[in-house]
């Protein structure tokens, strides 16, 4: 371990700060049990691709700015999501290409952001973390994390050092479960023939637990699932390796206590 | 060709309630998927081949002039011409008029996605023409009245059973008893109908994978060698081509031929790849009298210079939509017009209009997979997202969805206000969706419920939680850690 520990801003990602928050604190965990200092800015909300991927450049740009602001003098910023990390990472500076101050403090940036379980592996060159979790799990590899960032060794090396995890590969892992984003409401019928499509690979997989990197797509599939009752269960990869897999499963019926309490304990 | 790419959804609609459809399109996936994975693992300079393709179209691009003009000048010295056409309805007519000059009757065609674009065989038919698409995908739909769904497969969404069907259909003097279950059977059929034709045909039209500046040659690639048999019999070859098909040599064009049939179908490269340069001269044993090039513009010299420009790189390969989980899922009709998958996502609007193509850009997860595979390298999701902006400065997205990404912009860009009211929203979302963890239905959020379940929020936001557990910290005077 680094003997001055990394200061860690955490970029949360909106669905983790509304949705599910112990996958934050998962990560958080994570990033100090590797000896990283973690804090987060008050000063997020989203990254801004629902206003990137829907043509609008100029709130995207101007959310774009508050990120660079917030996540400023940190050594490294780092997000539960491969979408948001490649937001950051590879489109930020293409958005200030016109605008010289501003794409060098978006490269500058983006040279600091990683996606959270290939920062644990990469860059701390973590080779195991200590999980109690046991059961057999299968990995969707979500698009971003995995074309824009080449997140895919990462989480399943990671995984496969679980002594009591096995992975079962399902069909098709690389291949986008619908969600897309704002792509699921403005094109339900063609997001449900891919997420139908996703569900029957991770039903045949034999695995009972579903997980990935990404909580957009993880609402998706767990959604899917749980309308066709397949009974698998849908976490975030970070709760598995964190050993906070006790939280009810996305979608399962929830106790707040229980997040309070964990938050306090993490 | 009338475009029906404004009502996607609703063609998306029938082709996912098709079953018929469906089935064929399971072919797009097992027959191209696993076969470019394998030609492109047995070539390991693979992917620097990709850079050198991209480069070369590149520079061609940057002084596009300059080799068309050089190409028009090969063309010439060996005895073609060269038309150029601006519009669609300038090709066409320059067409029409060398078959009317050649006083034809039957015109054969090799497969071309520029006639498709120009809608070629329906102006011919007007005119009086017999015309025969000799290609077999291409022949099949032209027994249907149907357009090709595929770039490279145009009868990819049809069965062989349906195929079957069409062909005991027309060929009426077909006998019940022959077998015709099998692809090669079929395959077998077509060749027995069009071999006559070849012969009968005054006007053979060809398309063009490549116009070659140093030397005027055309280059086409096929399997089934009927392109040979169009452009070699009849007394008039006409080749139709849009001008970035042209590249600076041969050396450029074996470059790019190394990454095309690998990333099409597969192959190492396709059975027969055809030089063709100007009429046939007095020591040719065979070959057109007369060679005319069809140099179509229609709309690609605006890309130049615009976002769009690296879409004229595009070699027609497919791989693209071979990959394209939304292809997988409606097919190639569903987009509406001559290109589907996501290059025909970004050509559509580029050739048609934003108005008339601007849902297909829209019509993608931006999941990747179609630049990941891309032999040329074309950022395929950026250049859909250039699209969506274009429509945004124009106001022509949805209402609601304007609204809605409005609204929560708002709140996006005051980070304050966003933690108060979404923190308060989650809480009272968190306690309805308590008991069951998930909700079937929500208010404003039909698209996502209609099919699959919202979870419920865990309950207190992330950053309230956090605050607490740094103001517990604070109270036991630090991290207790």
């Amino acid at each position: 371990m680094a003997e001055v520990s990394p200061r860690v801003g955490l970029f949360v990602t909106c669905l983790v700060d509304l949705m599910r928050p112990s996958v934050g604190f998962a990560a958080v965990k994570l990033l100090e049990q590797a000896g990283c200092s973690v804090d987060v800015p008050r000063a997020q909300t989203c990254c801004g691709q629902p206003a990137y991927n829907s043509g609008d450049r100029a709130d995207t740009k101007a959310i774009a700015e508050q990120v660079i602001a917030a996540f400023e003098g940190f050594d490294y910023v780092v997000a539960p999501s491969g979408s948001c990390a490649a937001m950051i990472k590879k489109h930020y500076p293409e958005l200030f290409a016109d605008d010289p101050p501003l794409r060098a403090k978006a490269e500058d940036l983006s040279a600091r952001t990683f996606e959270l379980v290939s920062f644990l592996t990469d860059i701390l060159k973590v080779e195991a973390v200590e999980s109690s979790f046991s059961g057999a799990v299968t990995y969707h590899d979500s698009c971003s994390g995995l074309r824009e960032l080449g997140v895919e060794a990462q989480p399943r090396k990671l995984l496969n050092n679980l002594p009591g995890v096995e992975i079962r590969e399902m069909e098709e892992s690389n291949v986008c479960c619908g969600f897309g984003g704002t792509f699921c409401v403005k094109y339900p019928d063609i997001s449900n023939k891919m997420v139908s499509n996703k569900a029957g690979f991770i039903a045949a997989s034999g695995a009972g637990t579903l997980l990935a990197g990404d909580l957009g797509c993880l609402m998706n599939m767990a959604g899917k699932l749980q309308r066709q009752g397949a009974g698998v269960r849908v976490r975030h990869v970070a709760e598995v390796l964190a050993d906070m897999a006790d939280e009810p499963a996305i979608g399962e019926a929830a106790d707040e206590e229980s997040i309070v309490e964990q938050s306090r304990a993490s | 060709m009338q475009s029906t790419s404004p009502a996607f959804k609703e063609n998306a609609r029938s082709a996912l309630a098709d079953q018929q459809l469906q089935k064929a399109l399971q072919n797009v996936k097992s027959g191209f998927i696993g076969k470019r994975a394998k030609a492109r693992a047995r070539l390991p300079e693979f992917d620097d081949l990709r850079d050198a393709a991209r480069d070369i179209k590149n520079h061609t691009l940057a002084n596009l002039d300059f080799y068309l003009e050089r190409y028009e000048e090969k063309v010439q010295a060996s005895g073609g011409t060269v038309h150029w056409a601006v519009t669609a309805e300038d090709a066409r007519a320059a067409i029409l008029q060398i078959c009317r000059d050649a006083e034809a009757k039957v015109v054969t065609k090799g497969k071309s996605m520029i006639s498709e674009e120009i809608a070629l065989n329906a102006h011919l038919e007007e005119a009086g023409l017999d015309v025969v698409e000799t290609d077999l995908g291409e022949y099949i739909i032209q027994l249907r009245k149907e357009a090709p769904s595929h770039i490279i497969a145009p009868a990819v969404h049809l069965t062989k059973d349906q195929v079957e069907a069409d062909f005991r259909h027309h060929h009426t003097d077909l006998p019940d008893e022959r077998p015709l279950s099998e692809p090669t059977q079929l395959v077998a059929e077509a060749r027995q109908m069009l071999r006559q034709r070849y012969l009968d045909a005054d006007v053979g039209i060809t398309g063009a994978n490549f116009l070659v500046a140093e030397t005027g040659t055309s280059i086409i690639v096929t399997n089934e060698g009927n392109g040979d048999l169009t452009q070699t019999l009849p007394k008039v070859h006409i080749v139709i081509a849009s001008l970035e098909k042209v590249v600076p040599n041969l050396e450029d064009a074996t470059t790019i031929l190394r990454v095309l049939a690998r990333s099409a179908t597969g192959q190492e490269f396709s059975a027969y790849t055809t030089f063709s340069t100007g009429p046939r001269r007095p020591e040719d044993p065979d070959g057109p009298e007369q060679y005319h090039v069809i140099l179509l513009d229609n709309g690609r010299s605006q890309m130049l210079g615009s976002e769009f420009e690296e879409m004229l790189r595009c070699i027609r390969c497919g791989a693209c939509m071979n990959h394209c989980p939304v292809y997988h899922a409606v097919g190639g009709h569903a987009y509406g017009w001559v290109y589907p998958g996501p290059m025909g996502a970004v050509l559509t609007p580029s050739l048609i209009g934003v108005d008339e193509g601007g849902q297909l850009p829209n019509a993608s997860t931006f999941c990747g997979r179609c630049e990941a595979v891309c032999p040329m390298r074309i950022p395929l999701p950026k250049m859909m997202r250039h699209w969506r902006e274009r429509e945004f400065e124009r106001h022509l997205s949805p209402k609601a969805v304007r609204f809605g990404l409005g609204l929560w912009a708002f709140f996006a860009r005051r980070p304050a206000l966003y933690h108060r009211i979404l923190g308060l929203k989650m809480r009272a979302l968190a306690r309805l969706g308590r008991a069951r963890g998930r909700f079937d239905a929500l208010p404003f959020a039909g698209g996502w419920t209609k099919y699959r379940d919202f979870p419920a929020p865990q309950g207190k936001t992330f950053q309230q939680l956090w605050a607490e557990r740094q103001g517990a910290e604070k109270q036991n005077g630090g991290p207790g850690r």
